[in-house]
């Protein structure tokens, strides 16, 4: 092992503040909130002594506004919450998306509607990858399902955000958050990324630049929307991310995301130890989805089974991916309890029958 | 021949959209003044509030930034936080500072952002077309406030700039209107003096403007200025709440 690297035990959400840190970050604003606080008060140590600033906001919405300003200098801020408070930074989101700033927004999701609790939940699926505020935008959405990973995407947001000029969302959950695993601390190498001349850094020497999302003019908004679509659609060819698990010969395949794909996996083992075929596909990239390897997959295997800790959201982005004669069924469990490992089996069973190959 | 009064250099030379008799044009130049006399145009950064001053991009020859209605102060200390070599103000209208950006007023002023606010007070929402604000006067018709503002059911004009005085964290607070050339006089020292706050670093600086809206109150210019002296004045006094001499004040 690389002696450099540090291999700590740490929680998720202590990966996610160590990922920023090591991103370059150093500008933090947030509000309490239950299941995400561990990054708050790791960075509101960590950051003064590396010469940071740590706001502890008013509101949800003060923190996104004070990550908007942030952002407008070409300074690396983030932000985090859980999903209540990521429904109050719905606008600022919405506008930094329209003025094409970059920043970086953790939602350690937990339970709803409305206040409904702190467990894990993968309820906000749609809020995350449909836009989440008003107008017609996307923000680049990373689904850690490890300690490790929540710490590399985090890195990893950071760089996206400034590669497109645009907000970029973890998605993670109460259980990856709160849980501990080992993590390698080792930097990504860097990746080549366009300059801030866009940036608000006092007129000298140049014309004065303006962030705004405000178009009047005739044909003005209409073309920035243009615009803002071909970014989302570069997102598509240059940002799919994914995991795939025994697909080779399997003949039917869970598709799941974050925490609930760590229960697939042990399916997948359980279900290969008794000769049943089945893989997993595992997205990583939420917005843009995974659409085209899905695609692929579906010429070959018939059968999906989408598995979600809530009633059915990543299910559509599911049914719009693969084949129209592939068979997608659903397994889902509102927030509460985890699912395990065997209630899945038992529902996949039913349906692995149908594939003709039990 | 002498020049002896010209444009201030970071304003550009483009008519303003404002109203005729409007007093944001007039808002604007004293900024603008105050910063070209401390020569900080290339280090400046404006934050533009949803309102009529939106705008001012088109007009300042600085770098501008845009902010979700009434966010314009937690947006000018995230700017600030970052860079803090910087200078950062925002002007913010009655609606976006004293209705919806009341928290995020209070709490930048609470925390001492070392940032200046010119709060253009007109008591209307001028650029939706004349509805009720939080600091239109008792009995004031308005759009929304047809038969007067009744504190009954629409409570009282808020006084913002006793309100931000009484915060431990504010190192600067005053109240002006532009009326009349003594006022204006008067106006201009106190802007200045806020940005002077600013460049010190002795912390949080606020201006509130008494401004004029003839189109949404529907009177003549010289009516409307006559208003900011008789009705508005005795509920909004002018003067200096706050005047902080050091950066550590407890």
């Amino acid at each position: 092992m690389d002696q450099s690297c540090e291999k700590v035990l740490v929680r998720g959400n202590e990966a996610i503040a160590m990922g920023a840190i090591d991103a370059g970050c150093r500008l933090f604003f947030g509000y309490p909130i239950t299941p995400q606080n561990e990054i708050p008060e790791y960075l509101s140590k960590h950051l003064p002594p590396l010469g940071g600033e740590f706001i502890q906001a008013e509101s949800e919405i003060a923190s996104i506004n004070l990550l908007l300003g942030a952002s407008a200098t070409g300074s690396r801020a983030m932000t985090s919450s859980s999903s209540p408070g990521i429904s109050l930074m719905q606008e600022g989101i919405s506008y930094m998306a329209g003025s094409e700033l970059p920043a970086v927004i953790i939602n350690i999701s937990r339970s709803g509607p409305g206040l409904g609790g702190i467990s894990a939940s993968q309820g906000d699926y749609f809020q995350a990858t449909r836009g989440g505020g008003h107008g017609d935008y996307r923000v680049l959405v990373l689904a850690p399902s490890t300690v490790q990973e929540m710490y590399e995407l985090t890195y990893l947001a950071f760089d996206l955000a400034e590669k497109y000029r645009n907000p970029v969302m973890i998605l993670g959950d109460a259980l990856l958050g709160q849980m501990k695993e080992p993590l390698i601390r080792k930097k990504p190498p860097p990746m080549d990324l366009p300059p801030k001349d866009w940036a608000l850094t006092g007129a000298k020497g140049r014309k004065p630049n303006r962030i705004k999302s405000l178009y009047l003019q005739e044909g003005e908004l209409t073309e920035h929307n243009w615009k803002l679509y071909k970014k989302y659609e570069r997102m598509k060819q240059e940002e799919i991310r994914f995991e795939v698990i025994e697909t080779e010969d399997a003949h039917l395949i869970i598709v799941a995301f974050g925490s609930m794909a760590r229960v697939a996996r042990s399916v997948v083992e359980m279900a290969r130890r008794e000769g049943v075929k089945v893989g997993l596909f595992r997205p990583i990239t939420l917005f843009p989805y995974p659409e085209k390897p899905l695609r692929e997959i579906s010429r070959r295997v018939k059968h999906f089974l989408t598995v979600e800790l809530n009633t059915g959201q990543m299910l559509e982005d599911v049914r719009l991916s693969v084949e129209r004669d592939a068979e997608v069924y659903f397994y889902g469990k509102p927030p509460g309890a985890l699912p395990t490992p065997e209630e899945i089996l038992e529902q996949l069973k039913k349906y692995y029958g149908r594939s003709g190959s039990a | 021949m002498e020049i002896v009064f010209k444009r201030p250099e970071c304003l550009i030379d483009v008519p303003f959209h404002f109203c005729p008799g409007c007093h944001h044009g007039i808002v604007h130049r004293l900024v603008g003044e105050a910063i070209d006399y401390f020569k900080i145009r290339e280090r400046t950064i404006g934050v533009a509030s949803v309102g009529c001053s939106v705008f001012m991009y088109d007009y300042f020859n600085i770098d501008v930034l845009e902010a979700p209605h009434g966010r314009a102060s937690a947006v000018a200390s995230g700017v600030k936080r970052a860079r803090k070599d910087l200078i950062v103000f925002t002007i913010q209208g009655d609606g976006d500072l004293g209705a919806i950006g009341i928290a995020e007023g209070i709490h930048t002023a609470n925390r001492g952002e070392n940032i200046t606010l010119i709060f253009a007070n007109n008591g209307i929402y001028g650029m939706t077309g004349g509805q009720m604000a939080p600091t239109t006067l008792l009995g004031q018709k308005t759009t929304t406030s047809p038969y007067g503002r009744n504190f009954t059911y629409d409570g009282y004009p808020i006084r913002m700039a006793e309100m931000i005085a009484t915060l431990e964290g504010s190192a600067f607070v005053a109240r002006v209107a532009v009326n009349n050339p003594s006022n204006l006089m008067k106006a201009k020292q106190a802007i200045r003096k806020a940005f002077q706050m600013q460049i010190e670093g002795i912390g949080f600086s606020m201006v509130e403007v008494l401004m004029s809206c003839p189109t949404n109150w529907g009177l003549s210019s010289l009516e409307a200025n006559r208003r900011v002296e008789e009705e508005m004045i005795p509920y909004f006094p002018l003067g200096i709440f706050k005047e902080r001499k050091m950066a550590d004040y407890l």
